[in-house]
Formats: structure tokens, sequence, C-alpha cells
């Protein structure tokens, strides 16, 4: 029987890995992807509540949570561009001017 | 008539009143400044002529009275008056020579820009000298002492524009400060002694009186203890009395105005230390070696001092030596055992010195120069000036029948009675007073005309000095002080202390004719070397070998101290500026922001830059937080 605690252990093992991904990765294109594991990992989650609790407003919640993650794909897509344009590479090495 | 108890409230407080009421509403006004000062002690005057006859009407004496003022647990501390006959007479010397002084002060300050400072300054030392008169107890009287030397440093500073006057009233402060410092220990120290028996520790002079000896006598204290606690306290009459060695404040106290130097620095505040060892002689009668120790120091002095008056040629100066040898026979005779004896010779100084003063004031104040060379001829030009000032040179001399002969004669009987050495000195000293004056009127007075070659001296801005005569105001104190200096000897001071408790000495007949024929020599030998016409410059200075250099040098004394003081100042200076450069500075400030530095350049590694390391270290940090907050809950 597959109950709640499956759908958040896989829930976990996504964040986790998005996480990972989000912290190792050199390329931008990488990071973004990452993110948007981490994001899904929160759906999924949402989604098992909603299920087990038989309340809708967690599936409600994971709309909103795709609308966001699709606006941020816009906007970080556009930003690697602009990147891209300005320093000819997509990894994060050369992203460093903040420093001391 | 006024309730006798209030009188002295009334002594001590009118001066300061008019002190504070100049402060307050009339520095702007030296005709109110100077009236008030001068009704402020006319009123000291009249309360203390009050005190006076209620007490030699009705009898009474001692007479003391108390309040508490300081309570600290094991501690406590009176404010409070005691009148005896000592008092008495010390509170009709300081109102009355002071009431003179206050007098001509308004005729010999006119037209300065300080005119009520001045006057608030004078009136506030009166209350603090009336205050040590009236002193029940040693910290009441401590703490006056200390104002009286505040009152001192402002007036002798009174013309701080003056580098010199300024230097000089911080060297009388510091002088007196050293002199202090003994004088508290010595303070504490009977206080401590006092409680010797198990009872309760006392600072009050007429409880110590009465216990002190009786201790002395039962063993409970030993001798020594009380030589320590006495020439302790004589620490602190070195100072402010100005003995050796620590007499050198005086003389440069000079750079005060001239009724300053009168009232303050020869009649009254100099006198406070004979005063105080009069107060607490019951501490050092009992015991040999502090009276051989303090009689040693005067006869010293009053050498010492003489020999330098010589030499001087400011007349002020000449004065000043002159009142540290006057100070040093008041003290031998404390030392000899006789407080009646020095406060009577106290008393008579206090009426010719300040006569002295006022009369080299008034000259001053007349021609601008303070050197007897620029001097002379005064019995033309300034003749009831000229005429005083004869009269208190003689009495200082000590020629019969003025009062300096009684009081000093009494000091060289006793001298006589107990040690030859120092009768011999006392002697000597009496020979070279009457010298030294002889020389300064010989020159001043009597001798001719001398050219002004450059005009100082307290009227600043007065372009044409007015010629002749003093005005009247200061006249009189002059005229005054001159009947009390040659009456001095016949209205029976002494008699007046021991209050029908004994007699005072007879005359004795060979002392009095040996100290006459050395005062007479010393008048003498000065008409023989400064008599002479057309003199004009110092036959002394021709005399051969160092002497007159060492002299004139001040026996280097001055030079020895501030060697002294420069050699300590100077290796403190050195191992402080040592500690300060290499400890604080390098070490401290540089230490702190060296450190500082390289942890901000190890710290600063941290930052990368790098979103992913925020990111992670954010990561992690929240994992951390959460850990904590969820295992609380």
């Amino acid at each position: 029987m597959i109950g709640l605690h499956h759908y958040l252990v896989v829930s976990a093992i996504l964040f986790s890995v998005g996480l990972v991904g989000m912290l190792t990765r050199r390329n931008i294109l990488m990071i973004l992807l990452s993110i948007e594991l981490i994001l899904n990992s929160a759906n999924l989650s949402f989604v098992a509540f909603s299920a087990f609790l038989g309340d809708l407003s967690g599936q409600a919640v994971v709309f909103f949570t795709m609308i966001v993650a699709a606006a941020e794909v816009a906007v970080g897509l556009s930003l690697v561009i602009l990147l891209y344009r300005r320093q000819h590479t997509t990894g994060v090495k050369a992203m460093e001017t903040l420093k001391w | 008539m006024v309730d006798p108890r209030l009188l002295p409230w009334i002594v001590l407080f009118a001066p300061f009143l008019a002190s504070v009421l100049i402060c307050l509403f009339s520095m702007k006004s030296p005709r109110l400044a100077s009236g008030l000062a001068v009704a402020g002690i006319l009123v000291s005057l009249a309360g203390s002529a009050a005190l006076f006859l209620h007490h030699s009407a009705h009898g009474g004496l001692p007479a003391e009275r108390s309040f508490p003022w300081i309570e600290i647990a094991g501690l406590s501390v009176d404010f409070g008056f005691l009148i005896d006959r000592l008092s008495l007479l010390m509170l009709l010397v300081v109102t009355g020579v002071g009431s003179c002084i206050f007098f001509y002060s308004v005729g010999y300050m006119k037209g300065d820009s300080s005119f009520p400072r001045y006057f608030a300054s004078l009136s506030f030392f009166a209350f603090s000298m009336l205050g040590i008169v009236l002193a029940n107890n040693f910290v009441m009287l401590f703490v006056f002492w200390e104002l009286v030397a505040v009152s001192s440093y402002l007036l002798i500073g009174f013309w701080f524009e003056k580098p010199s006057a300024a230097d000089a009233g911080n060297k009388a402060f510091i002088v007196n400060r050293v002199a202090d410092f003994g004088f508290v220990l010595g303070i504490f120290y009977v206080w401590t002694l006092s409680g010797a028996d198990g009872g309760a520790r006392s600072f009050g002079f007429t409880h110590l009186e009465s216990i002190l000896p009786e201790f002395l006598a039962k063993g409970i204290l030993a001798p020594t203890a009380l030589v320590i606690a006495s020439l302790l306290v004589f620490c602190g009459v070195i100072g402010k009395s100005a003995q050796f060695p620590l007499y050198i404040w005086l003389p440069d106290a000079m750079e005060g105005p001239t009724p300053v130097s009168a009232l303050i620095h020869a009649a009254t505040m100099v006198a406070a230390g004979v005063y105080l060892m009069s107060r607490c002689f019951f501490l050092v009668s009992g015991v040999p070696q502090a009276l051989g120790w303090i009689a040693a120091t005067g006869a010293l002095t009053a050498l010492l001092a003489a020999i330098l008056a010589v030499a001087q040629n400011d007349i002020k100066k000449i004065l000043a030596y002159s009142t540290i040898s006057q100070l040093g026979y008041m003290v031998l005779a404390l030392g000899l055992g006789s407080s009646t004896v020095a406060m009577y010779h106290l008393t008579t100084h206090a009426f010719f010195k300040a006569l002295l003063f006022l009369g080299a004031g008034a000259v001053i104040h007349r021609l601008g120069t303070q050197d007897i060379w620029e001097m002379g001829a005064l019995l033309k030009r300034m003749p009831v000036t000229a005429v005083t000032f004869l009269v208190g040179t003689l009495a200082l001399c000590g020629l019969p029948p003025f009062s300096g002969f009684f009081s000093k004669d009494e000091i060289l009987t006793l001298a006589h009675e107990h040690n030859r050495t120092l009768y011999v000195t006392a002697l000597f000293t009496a020979f070279l007073t009457a010298f030294y004056m002889g020389r300064a009127s010989w020159i001043a007075v009597l001798g001719p005309e001398r050219k002004i070659k450059h005009a100082h001296g307290p009227s600043h801005g007065h372009g044409d000095r007015p010629r002749g005569e003093a005005p009247l105001v200061m006249l009189a104190p002059l005229v005054l002080l001159a009947c009390l200096a040659a009456a001095g000897g016949f209205i029976g001071i002494p008699e007046f202390i021991l209050g029908g408790h004994g007699h005072a000495a007879p005359l004795n007949l060979p002392v009095a004719v040996t100290s006459t024929v050395a005062a007479l020599l010393g008048i003498a030998a000065a008409t023989a070397l400064f008599g002479k016409k057309g003199l004009s410059a110092d036959p002394l200075a021709r005399a051969p070998g160092k002497a007159y250099a060492f002299i004139v040098n001040k026996y280097y004394l001055d030079d020895l101290f501030s060697a002294i003081a420069g050699f300590f100042q100077n290796a403190l200076a050195k191992i402080l500026f040592w500690f300060d450069w290499n400890i604080l500075i390098q070490k401290g400030v540089n230490g702190a922001a060296g450190a500082t530095s390289r942890a901000a350049s190890l710290m600063r590694r941290a930052q990368t830059g790098r979103v992913q390391d925020y990111a992670t270290t954010f990561g992690f940090g929240f994992v951390v937080l959460a850990y904590f907050m969820l295992s609380k809950g």
C-alpha cells in the first residue's frame, strides 16, 4: 500500500537532489533546473497532503507555484541570455564580481 | 545687646556675606564692592570687640559651642567655636589690622580694573582666617586652613596677566600643599592617639588637651608617639608660617598687591601657623624632643632669612625676608616652651609689619617702583609715610620703647634661660634685623632722591602719578598702626593672654641691654655703610669672595628644590613616557588596531562573491536553525 510517507520521501529526495544540484552545479542553466526540481518537490508534498487530508486547497496552491515557476523561468532565462552575451559563458565561476 | 552666643557667627560670616554679595551683585560697581567689604570687616571687628567686652565683663572663658557637622560611623566632626583668650586676641588682631588694611586698599587699588574681585577675595580671606581662629577642632581648622591657602593663591596671583604673579601664586599653593600633607597625617595621627585608652576618638582641642597629658602620665601613650604627632602637625606650620626649608614661597608671594602682602603675608595668614601651634600647644608642651626641633627650626629660619634680607634691593622682598625672620622668632619662642610669648610677638609683629608694608605700599603707589635704589628723600616728599615707616623700622629693630622691643626681649630672655646657642643666634639675628632695616631706611627713606629707571607697579595705565603724600584713606591706617606699633608694648597683651594665671616675665635687664646694644650696633653699621652721601650702588656687592652671590641667590635653595623636583619629575616622566609609548600606544592602541585588521583579513575570505557559497551557508544555517527550533518543541 502506498501511503503519505512514500510521497513525502520522494518529495524529500527530489528536494535534496535539487538542493545539491543548485549548490554544486557550475552551469547557471543547471542551477535553474535544480530550482525547478525543488519547486516541484514542494508541489508533490502539497498534492500528497491534499489527498491525505481531503482538502483541495493544497492543490490550488500548486497551481500558484507552477505560475510562479513559469514566471521565474521566463525572467531567469532572459537573465541567462544577457549574462551569456556579456561574458560568453554560462558558468557561474565568472560571476564573482562581489568578491572581497 | 546681641546674644553673645550669636557673636561668633556674626564675626565669622560677615566677611563671607560681603564676599558673596560682591560676587553676585557688585562685580561692575567698584564703589559698592569696597563699601560691602569694608562694612563686612567692620561688622566683624565690632563683633570681636563685643565678644571681648562681654568676656572681660562676665568672664566665662573659655566658651565653647559646637554643632554636629559631619557624622559617619565612628567619625564625627563638629563645627564649633572655641572662645578663649588666645582666640579673642587673634580675633582682635585679624579684624583690627584687617580693617586698617581694607580701608587702605580702597585708596591703593583705586582705578584697578578688577577692583571688585580684589575686595571679594580679600573678604573671603578674612572669612577663612577668622574660621581658623574660631575653630574648636582640627578638621574645621584644617578646612579653613586650606580656604586661607586658596584665598592667598587668588590674591598673590591677583595680577595674573603678569606671568611672574601667576607663577608665584602656584608656587605658594604647591609649597603649602607639600607641608599640609604632613599636617593632615598629623591630624589623623592625633585622632588615632586620642582613642588610645579605648575611648571615643576626637578632633576637639579641649577634649584632646584634657586627655593627652593624662595618657602620657599614665603611660598609655609613648612620648615618641606624641613627638611624631606634634612634628607632623608642625609640618603644616613650616609651610604656612614659612619656616626653613619651605619659606621659599613667601618672598615670591610679594607679587600680590601690597595691602595683600601686609595683611596675608605679614600680619595674619603666615602667623596662622604660630596660632595653630599655640592652639595645640598641649601636643608639644610635654615632649622636650619636639620642642627642641621646633626651637632649632625657628632659630635657623630667623637667622637665614635675616641674612637674605641684607642683600635684597626690592623693598617688599626685604620686608618679606624680615617677616620670615620674625616668624622664626615666634616659632623659636614656641620651641622654648612659651606660646604666650609667641602670641605676644605675633601681635606686635602684626602691628609693625603691617605698618611697614603699608608704608612701602604708599611709596610704591606714588613712585611706581619697588627698588630701594630708586627711592630716597621720602621725608621731604612724603613726610607722614616716611615717619610712620621709621616708627615701624624702630619697632622691628626692637628698640625701646617700641612694641617690638618688649616682645622680642621676652623671646631673648627665654632663649637666655634655656640654651646658649639659640640665644646667640637670636641675638645675632636681632643685630642683622637692625642692619637690614637700617640699610633700607638709609637708602629708601633718608637718602637722596634717585632717578627712577623704569616705572612699574600696581596702578596700571596711570600715565602721570600724583606726587606728594598718599590720600587720607591710606594715611589714616598708617598713623593708627604706627600708634599701635609704638605703644603695643604697654597695652598688656601678655597679661591678657595669661589672664591672671601666672604673670608676665619681668624685664630681664642684662638681656634687654644686650639686645638694645645689638640693635644699635646694627643701625650704626648700616649708617656707616649706607649713610654716606652720593651712594648709588650697594657697597655690599663689592664684598670679597662668593658670599654675596651666595646670599643674592638665596643659598641656591630655590635652585636645589627645582633641581630635585626636576630630577624626580624627569625620571617619572621618562618612565611614564616609556610606559605610554611602548605599552599603551604600541601594544594597546596599535595592537588592537592590528588585531582587528588581521582578523578582518582572515574573515574577508568568507566573502567569495559566489551565489552558490552564500546559498550553501544559508541552507546549512537554515538546517541548523530548524533543528534547534524543532528539537525544542
